[in-house]
C-alpha cells in the first residue's frame, strides 16, 4: 500500500462521512422546520366564520323571532321587573331556570369539601364579603332588589334581570349602587353622571348574550375593569387575535357561551369546582372515545373541543408536544401572560393603608403608569399588565379560609388553597394569578372578620373611614362573634388563567421550562429535562469523565517522555 | 513497514518494538482485509451518531447549550431512530455472518493485555496478542466492546425507547416516578458511553502510529500474520480480501 493509496482511501472515507453527516442534519433539520408549523396547523375545533356581526354561541340562534316585532315588548317600560315581566310572558319557565343557577342564588355547595361557597359567603382578597355592602355588590347580581344576604334573593319572577345578560349594552347598564336596577333618569355615581337605560330599546335588543352582556359584570370583579382576574377585563369585548384567537373577531368569534355551553341557564365552568385534567368519560365515568362524546353541561374545557392529543399531524413535535398534556394544562403553554390587552389587574391590594385623608378628605393617588396606587377607600395597590403566571400542580379543587376557620399568621394565608399534586392522577400544572393582599382578621380568634364598607350609615369605612366601627359593624351584621380587636394579616389568593389564549407562535417556548431558573423552576413531582439537575449521577458522570480524560492525558506524557528517553 | 507515511512516522512509536518480530517463524505477515464494507459502513456511521447524540442529549439535559432545546429534542430523536435502525441492522449482521464470535469474551491473554497497556507500552514492550484472522480481537477489546454492546448499549436503547415512548405509558401508576427512573438510567448509560468513547478513541492512537488504527478501519486492511494454510485458503477462495504482496 503506498502512501497516496492512502490518502485516497482516507478522501473516499471523508466523502462518504461528509455526506452521512449531511444526510443526517438535513432529516433532523427539516423535521422540526416543516414539522413544527405542521402541529399547529389545524386545530381539530372548527370554528365556521361569523356570518353575522353576533358572536358564535354553543347554540346557534335560530333567528326565528325579531324580538322588535313584539308587541309587548314596545310598552314605555318604567323598570326592569316590568320587563322581565313581558319576557315571561312568552319564556314561562325562565325564571324558575334562573333561580337554579348560581348567577341568582350566588351560592355553590362543593360536594367534595363540604365546603358552602358562593358570592354569599365567601370572604376573598379584594373587597372581601358582600355582606352589609349589599346595593354596591348585588348590582353586579343577576337581579333586582336584593339587599340582605342573610336572606335569599328575592322571590317574585320579575325580580330576575333578564336584560342584564340579553340587551345591547348599549342600551343597558345596571346602576353601581342600586342593588341591580338601571337608572332612567340622569343620576350621578362617584360625581360623574351615569349611564341612563333605554329599557324600550334594550328589550328590543335582545339576543343569546355577547361578551359585553358576561364582561359587564366578570370584567369588573374587584370593583374595576381587570382588578380581579387578569384573564377577564374589558380588551376581551374588541379583542385581537393576539389577545385572543377564540374571541378575536378575526379570530373565533365566540362569545363565553361559545365554551360556558350549557342549557336552562346554566353555564358550566364555574371556578369552585374545575376539572383540571379533563377526561372524555361519561356520567358513569367509564372512557368515552371521543371528548365530542362529552355531555353538554360537561365543565368547559379545552380538551371539549381540541381533545387531549391537540397538537395536529403525525409528525415527531406533535407528538412530543401531545407527550406533555397529561401533566400540564393547555393554559400554561397557550397562555403566556395575563392581562395583555391594556387593562393592569391588581396585583396587591394592601387594605392596612386605607383611611388615610388629606385636609379630612379621602384622595387617591396613580402610579408612573396611571394606574390607580392608593385610594383612602381601599388602601394601596400594585397594577400590573403583561404578567407572568405563577404556576402550581392543581386537581380543580380549592379549599377556601371560611369565616369559621382560624387562620396561621405565621405565614401568609392561602384563602383557598390549591388541591392538587404530582401525585394525583387528576392534577395537572396550571398558570395562576397569585393574588397578594393585606386584609383584617380578628386579632382574638384569628378569623376573618367582615368590612362594613358601603352604605349611608356613619359605620361604613367609606363613609367615615373608621375600621373599628367598620369591621364591628360588619361582623354585628352576620352575628359574628367579635373580639373588638382586629389585625391585618398576609393573605393570598388563587386565580386560575384560562381565558386569553394566544396564537400558537406566540404560546410558551419549550425552553422557558425545560432550562433552570425557567418558568417552572418551583414545580415539585416531575422531572423535566433541562430543568433538573440529577446531583448524584451528574456528579459521577462529569467525574468519570474528567478522571478519564485525567488518566488518558497522564498514560499519553509517559508514552511520550519514555519514547524520548529509549531513543536517547 | 512501507506503508507507513512519512510524515506520520516520526511522530510513531519507536521501532524498538515491532510486531513484525514474529513469534512463530512459520508464519507471514500479510495485508488482510480485517473489516469488511459493512463493518466500517456501520462503526463510522455509529460513532458520528453517537458523537451527536451526546451533543445532543447533553444540551437537552442543560449541560451544553449549543442549539435551542427543541432542537437538540428534534436532532436528539432523528438521530436515535437511525442509530437503532442501524443497530436492528447489524444485529441481523454479526449473527449471519457469524461475527458475532469476534465479541465472545475470552480470559485468555486478558492479564498480558491489561498489563501491557497498564506499563508494558509505556517500557516499549511488544503487545502481547496479534490480530489473527479467526480472531481479530484482543481479549481487552472483546470485553469492553462487549460491555458496549451488552451493557451500556442496550441501557440506552432500553431507556431511550421507553424515553421516547411516554405518551403510551404516561397513564400509568407512579408514571412520574417511572419517568424519572427512565432519565436517571438513560442519563447514567449516556456518561458511561462517553467514558467508552473516551478511551476507546485514545486506544487507537496507541497503534504503530498514532492514526494506524483509524487508518484500518477506513481502508478496512491490516497485516497480521496468516499460517500457510490460511494464506493458501485466502490466495486460493477468497483472493479479494489479500493484498498483492509487495
Ligand atoms: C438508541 C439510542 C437512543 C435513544 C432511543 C435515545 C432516546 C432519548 C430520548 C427520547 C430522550 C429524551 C428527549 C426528550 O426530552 O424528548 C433522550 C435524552 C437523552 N439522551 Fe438519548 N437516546 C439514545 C442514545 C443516546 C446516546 C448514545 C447518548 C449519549 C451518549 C444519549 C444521551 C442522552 C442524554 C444525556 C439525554 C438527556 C437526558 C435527560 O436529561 O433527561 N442518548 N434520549
Amino acid at each position: 500500500m503506498t502512501d497516496h493509496a492512502a490518502f485516497r482511501g482516507l478522501g473516499q472515507a471523508f466523502r462518504l462521512a461528509s455526506a452521512a453527516v449531511l444526510l443526517t442534519a438535513l432529516t433532523s433539520i427539516s423535521g422540526p422546520v416543516i414539522g413544527w408549523s405542521k402541529a399547529y396547523a389545524s386545530p381539530t375545533a372548527t370554528a365556521d366564520k361569523p356570518s353575522t356581526e353576533k358572536q358564535i354561541t354553543g347554540k346557534k340562534p335560530g333567528e326565528t323571532a325579531d324580538h322588535s316585532k313584539f308587541e309587548i315588548l314596545q310598552q314605555d317600560f318604567k323598570s326592569g321587573p316590568e320587563v322581565t315581566k313581558a319576557c315571561l310572558s312568552c319564556h314561562t319557565e325562565a325564571a324558575t331556570q334562573v333561580h337554579d343557577s348560581i348567577h341568582w342564588k350566588w351560592e355553590y355547595d362543593n360536594e367534595k369539601t363540604g365546603q358552602k361557597l358562593g358570592k354569599r359567603y365567601v370572604i376573598n382578597a379584594f373587597c372581601g364579603n358582600v355582606a352589609s355592602n349589599e346595593a354596591r355588590c348585588t348590582s353586579c347580581h343577576a337581579g333586582y332588589g336584593w339587599t340582605d344576604m342573610r336572606k335569599d334573593p328575592p322571590a317574585a319572577p320579575e325580580a330576575v334581570d333578564c336584560l342584564v345578560c340579553h340587551a345591547d349594552t348599549q342600551y343597558y347598564k345596571k346602576f353601581p349602587a342600586k342593588a341591580g336596577l338601571p337608572i332612567t333618569e340622569p343620576m350621578d355615581f362617584n360625581g360623574k353622571p351615569f349611564k341612563v337605560s333605554n329599557l324600550i330599546e334594550a328589550a328590543q335588543s335582545v339576543s343569546l348574550p355577547q361578551r359585553d352582556n358576561c364582561g359587564a359584570c366578570h370584567y369588573y370583579g374587584g370593583g374595576g375593569d381587570g382588578v380581579k382576574h387578569g384573564d377577564i377585563d374589558s380588551s376581551l369585548n374588541k379583542p385581537s387575535k393576539d389577545l385572543d384567537v377564540h374571541m378575536a373577531a378575526d379570530g373565533g368569534n365566540m362569545a363565553c357561551s361559545a365554551c360556558h355551553s350549557g342549557s336552562g341557564h346554566v353555564w358550566p365552568g364555574s371556578r369552585y369546582d374545575m376539572e383540571a385534567k379533563p377526561q372524555a368519560r361519561d356520567d358513569e365515568g367509564k372512557k368515552l372515545p371521543s371528548f365530542a362524546m362529552r355531555r353538554m353541561n360537561e365543565t368547559a374545557s379545552c380538551e371539549s373541543c381540541h381533545t387531549d392529543a391537540p397538537h395536529q399531524g403525525k409528525t415527531l413535535e406533535a407528538i412530543k408536544l401531545n407527550n406533555h398534556t397529561d401533566t400540564v394544562a393547555c393554559q400554561t403553554c397557550h397562555i403566556p401572560e395575563f392581562a395583555r390587552g391594556g387593562v393592569a389587574t391588581k396585583m396587591l391590594w394592601d387594605w392596612s393603608t386605607a383611611g388615610k385623608l388629606k385636609d379630612g378628605k379621602p384622595f387617591a393617588l396613580k402610579d408612573d403608569k396611571g394606574h390607580p396606587s392608593y385610594d383612602s377607600k381601599k388602601g394601596d395597590f400594585i397594577y400590573e399588565e403583561n404578567v407572568k403566571p405563577t404556576y402550581s400542580w392543581f386537581n380543580g379543587q380549592f379549599t377556601y379560609v371560611t369565616d369559621n376557620d382560624p387562620v396561621d399568621t405565621s405565614k401568609p394565608v392561602i384563602l383557598n388553597a390549591l388541591g392538587g399534586s404530582a401525585n394525583d392522577e387528576t392534577a395537572r400544572i396550571w398558570p395562576f394569578k397569585l393574588m397578594h393582599t393585606k386584609q383584617p382578621i380578628d386579632a382574638e380568634s384569628k378569623k376573618l372578620v367582615y368590612m362594613h364598607l358601603f352604605g349611608k350609615d356613619s359605620d361604613a369605612f367609606w363613609k367615615s373611614f373608621d375600621w373599628p366601627n367598620a369591621i364591628k359593624a360588619g361582623q354585628e351584621y352576620m352575628g359574628k362573634d367579635y373580639s373588638g380587636k382586629f389585625e391585618f394579616i398576609e393573605t393570598r389568593m388563587w386565580w386560575p388563567i384560562t381565558h386569553m389564549v394566544a396564537p400558537s407562535d406566540k404560546a410558551v417556548q419549550c425552553e422557558e421550562c425545560h432550562s433552570k431558573g425557567g418558568r417552572l423552576e418551583g414545580i415539585e413531582g416531575v422531572y423535566i429535562p433541562g430543568r433538573d439537575d440529577m446531583p448524584l449521577i451528574n456528579w459521577l458522570g462529569y467525574g468519570l469523565i474528567i478522571l478519564t480524560i485525567l488518566g488518558v492525558a497522564i498514560h499519553t506524557i509517559f508514552r511520550i517522555a519514555t519514547r524520548k528517553q529509549r531513543q536517547h | 513497514m512501507t506503508d507507513i507515511p512519512s510524515s506520520t512516522s516520526s511522530s510513531g512509536p519507536s521501532s524498538g518494538r515491532s510486531e513484525e518480530l514474529t513469534i512463530r517463524p512459520d508464519v507471514k505477515k500479510r495485508a488482510v482485509k480485517i473489516y469488511t464494507r459493512y463493518e466500517r459502513f456501520w462503526h463510522w456511521s455509529q460513532a458520528l451518531l453517537i458523537f451527536i447524540l451526546a451533543f445532543s442529549g447533553f444540551n437537552l439535559h442543560g449541560t451544553l447549550s449549543l442549539v435551542p432545546f427543541p432542537l437538540a429534542v428534534m436532532v436528539h430523536t432523528y438521530a436515535a431512530i437511525l442509530l437503532l435502525v442501524l443497530w436492528l441492522f447489524t444485529t441481523f449482521w454479526n449473527f449471519t455472518t457469524g461475527q458475532w464470535r469476534h465479541y465472545l469474551p475470552q480470559n485468555k491473554g486478558l492479564f498480558a493485555v491489561i498489563k501491557f497497556y497498564a506499563y508494558g507500552i509505556i517500557m516499549g514492550a511488544p503487545h502481547p496478542y496479534s490480530k489473527s484472522l479467526a480472531r481479530k480481537q484482543n481479549a481487552l477489546q472483546s470485553l469492553a466492546y462487549l460491555t458496549f454492546m451488552v451493557i451500556i448499549g442496550p441501557a440506552l436503547w432500553l431507556s431511550g425507547i421507553a424515553y421516547l415512548l411516554y405518551g403510551l405509558w404516561e397513564t400509568m401508576q407512579n408514571s412520574q416516578q417511572i419517568f424519572s427512573l427512565v432519565a436517571f438510567v438513560h442519563t447514567a448509560a449516556a456518561f458511561a458511553m462517553i467514558t467508552f468513547v473516551v478511551i476507546h478513541v485514545y486506544m487507537t492512537t496507541t497503534g504503530k502510529t498514532v492514526f494506524h488504527y483509524i487508518r484500518t478501519m477506513i481502508t478496512g486492511y491490516e497485516k497480521i500474520e496468516l499460517t500457510p494454510a490460511e494464506e493458501a485458503y485466502l490466495e486460493e477462495q477468497q483472493p479479494d480480501m489479500l493484498k498483492a504482496n509487495e
